[in-house]
């Protein structure tokens, strides 16, 4: 065989190059994947363990199955995969750059007998004449035409749709600045979370993959943190956190951020991604001494005793959002100022006016009370994201190109034939034919019309 | 008049579609054909109007939390029996094969009834990771991708169907019997390429729009997701497919069987992941 004969060096490019390692690794990528899918990723040894026992774990361990998109293995075909995009590319591009750098202007014979849309008729008039009203005509209804002439016979050539040449090598160059994108931010950038309780700032965050802490070099703090909820559900409509970035003390940027809008700040986002109860919730009471009128506003916390005037103290001992269908209520106690326990009563926040009734020495309205929350942030910094994001552009672009568009061009022969012109015809796209045939017999149609009229008619 | 109603009134259409397209092969009378076609396109019509119906009902039910009729596994599944009628009316149009319809307009009438017998057809509120223009547009995209390769697969099977008898079969006199009646393999072949071709970039745009996504609502754009995974499986196979036609061995039955393999990836990338495997999608949208 020819090809055993070739150096290695040759055989190993031409491997690199070819097509069927092209279709063996996006085969194999798709096969591989399909085991991240089934088992889970980067959970603890225990649930490995658990599911497919100890002796399974080690061996999932080896083949790097835990977190097998990262594993060397899965790596090493995806560099294999970039390896034969780059050396397809470099090995096809400059047959396809010659379409451009040296087109067809003068058509072989061969083309013009090989073609599958061609078409031959005589007319009238010099060539040179004929030459000119065909050309004006291509020149409108297709596109610019080169006139040459060439042993003693002219030769038009006009294309269209030469960019759709690219399309594959756009597609391709599409993915390797995906990856590129990737590298650039699993390098450069982190992926973390950071769990803020209402009022507080941070100014570090805990990385997802387990390295530790990261310094944001700026602080972050939550103002509020808000969830509403669907009528008559527990289902979360909204929820939203207050963020303000501080650098040297100084606020530097307010934005209420959401589910879907994060809050951006020196590259580095901040998700609302979940929220959580932190610590127990407070209450706005109205308290009144009821030999004097007086009132006082107080804010308590459950369980903790809030001093009162004259010695006394009081505490909420107990809360809740719905005592049956009185709405919220809270349950609290008096202190004498020797530090004694008065017996526990409820007051109801629909019920204002019902504390009044029960005669002691303090009245109770419950004004409103809050549950602190904690607000779950996702951060991410990600300098490749804007390399990926012209990536998917371009691939979007790329592919559309190359499957809806094509390469078409027209040739044209005229020679002398006695007296008459000799007209020969030949069109070709690289790509959906049937489509091109039936604009070339309308093309060549409207040719023979314009070129064996004296006086061509303008068409339509 | 509600959605409901016109979904059945779709169901009844393309039922009626689907059994004109059978009498069609079995009468190779014209006229059945055209009827079929034009009841498919009534079913169609009707159909584009009961989601509409069913956005503006999601408006006066949830007020100004409404929203385009794709946010669950009922409508998707709904929505995915509207793109494989839009992508097959299309290749209809282009290449008027009517017996195509034979083996697609199944497809697209299980789709229906299963979603109306089996699934949660209620208008519920969205939860929020759900509220985003970007939900609209990532299902839209690769919902009619997954059309494209509906439509592909049901022409497979006729190709394979017929291949093996038009192998077999002796002389130069055209193919008898209901075989006969298919278009001729090079034209299912060829139609096989083109509904991949169609399908292709928009599945290749459904997954760049719901990585746009991810992005604004997690903050990563791929996180290896079961669905996201299966997502780009399906990408592979098919990119496997249309590069494999440059080689001459992978026309015809080749290209058929990596179709079917393909659209059986398609569907588990729709479906298995959700009702098998968990993950970001397994609140259901599809």
């Amino acid at each position: 065989m020819a090809e055993t004969k070739k150096p290695f060096i040759d055989r190993t490019w031409d491997f690199l190059c070819s097509l069927k390692l092209a279709i063996i690794l996006v085969l194999l990528l798709a096969l591989t994947s399909i085991i991240g899918t089934i088992i889970l990723q980067n959970g603890s040894a225990a649930d490995y363990i658990r599911e497919y026992g100890q002796a399974n774990y080690e061996l999932f361990q080896k083949l790097q199955f835990i977190d097998m998109y990262h594993s060397t293995w899965f790596i090493c075909i995806l560099a294999l995969f970039s390896v034969n995009l780059i050396c397809c590319s470099i090995k096809n591009f400059p047959r396809v750059w010659k379409f451009v750098k040296e087109p067809t202007l003068i058509a072989s014979s061969g083309i013009f007998k090989g073609s599958a849309n061609r078409a031959e008729f005589r007319c009238k008039g010099s060539k040179q004449q004929v030459a000119e009203q065909i050309s004006i005509l291509l020149n409108k209804e297709f596109a610019k035409t080169t006139l040459t002439e060439k042993d003693e016979k002219l030769y038009l050539f006009a294309q269209k749709g030469i960019y759709s040449r690219f399309g594959a090598y756009i597609t391709h160059l599409s993915i390797l600045i995906i990856m590129a994108g990737a590298v650039i931010g699993n390098v450069w950038g982190y992926k973390a979370f950071v769990n803020i309780v209402e009022g507080d700032s941070v100014n570090q965050v805990r990385s997802r993959n387990g390295t530790g802490l990261i310094d944001l070099g700026f602080t972050v703090r939550c103002d509020d943190f808000d969830v509403s909820y669907y009528p008559n559900s527990n289902r979360p409509k909204d929820y939203n956190s207050d963020l303000v970035i501080l650098e040297d003390g100084k606020e530097i940027v307010h934005k209420r951020i959401e589910v879907n809008d994060p809050l951006t700040y020196k590259g580095i986002k901040f998700y609302q991604s979940s929220y959580g109860s932190a610590g127990n919730a407070f209450f706005k009471v109205r308290v009144t001494e009821n030999s004097t009128g007086e009132t006082v506003e107080l804010k308590a916390h459950q369980g903790k005793n809030v001093q009162l005037p004259g010695g006394y103290a009081f505490a909420v001992t107990n809360f809740t959002t719905s005592d049956r269908n009185f709405g919220p209520a809270m349950q609290l106690h008096v202190n004498t100022p020797d530090n004694k326990s008065g017996a526990p009563f409820v007051v109801w926040q629909n019920h204002p006016q019902l504390d009044v009734k029960r005669g002691g020495i303090f009245s109770f309205v419950l004004l409103g009370y809050d549950q602190p929350h904690y607000t779950g942030l996702q951060v991410a910094k990600d300098p490749g994201v804007n390399i990926v994001w012209a990536g998917c552009f371009l691939i979007v672009f790329g592919s559309l190109t190359a499957f809806f568009f094509s390469h078409k061009r027209i040739w044209v022969c005229l020679e002398d034939d006695g007296k008459k012109t000799k007209v020969l015809i030949a069109g070709n796209a690289h790509r959906n034919q049937p489509g091109f045939s039936l604009a070339f017999d309308d093309l060549q149609q409207q040719i023979e019309a314009t070129a064996t009229n004296e006086s061509p008619k303008k068409e339509g | 008049m509600d959605s409901g109603q016109l979904f059945n009134l779709t169901t009844i259409a393309y039922f009626a579609a689907m059994v004109l397209f059978f009498a069609y092969i079995a009468t190779k009378n014209d006229t059945v054909a055209l009827v079929a076609t034009l009841s498919s396109l009534a079913g169609f019509l009707i159909q584009t109007a009961a989601l509409g119906l069913r956005w503006y009902e999601s408006y006066q039910i949830l007020g100004v939390d409404g929203r385009a009729p794709l946010t669950n596994l009922y409508e998707s599944v709904v929505f995915f029996a509207w793109s494989i009628l839009l992508i097959y009316l299309l290749m209809d149009w282009k290449y008027k094969q009517r017996t195509i319809g034979a083996f697609v307009l199944p497809i697209a009438l299980f789709s229906m009834l299963w979603a109306q017998m089996s699934l949660h057809a209620s208008i519920d509120p969205l939860v929020p990771a759900l509220q985003s223009n970007w939900l609209t547009y990532h299902v839209i995209t690769c919902f009619l991708g997954y059309a494209g390769f509906a439509v592909a697969f049901g022409v497979s099977i006729m190709y394979l169907l017929k291949i093996g008898k038009e192998e077999k079969h002796q002389g130069d006199g055209p193919m008898g019997g209901i075989l006969g009646m298919f278009p001729p393999t090079k034209v299912l072949d060829d139609m096989n390429y083109k509904a991949i071709m169609i399908g292709f970039p928009l599945l290749t745009l459904g997954i760049v729009t719901g990585a746009a996504w991810a992005y604004y609502a997690w903050g990563t754009y791929w996180s290896w997701d079961p669905k996201e995974t299966w997502s780009l499986i399906v990408w592979f196979l098919y990119a496997a497919f249309l590069h494999a036609r440059f080689t001459r061995g992978w026309v015809g039955r080749r290209a058929a069987w990596l179709s079917v393999f393909g659209f059986a990836a398609t569907l588990f990338c729709y479906l298995g992941v959700n009702l098998v495997l968990s993950g970001l999608h397994s609140y259901g949208s599809g």
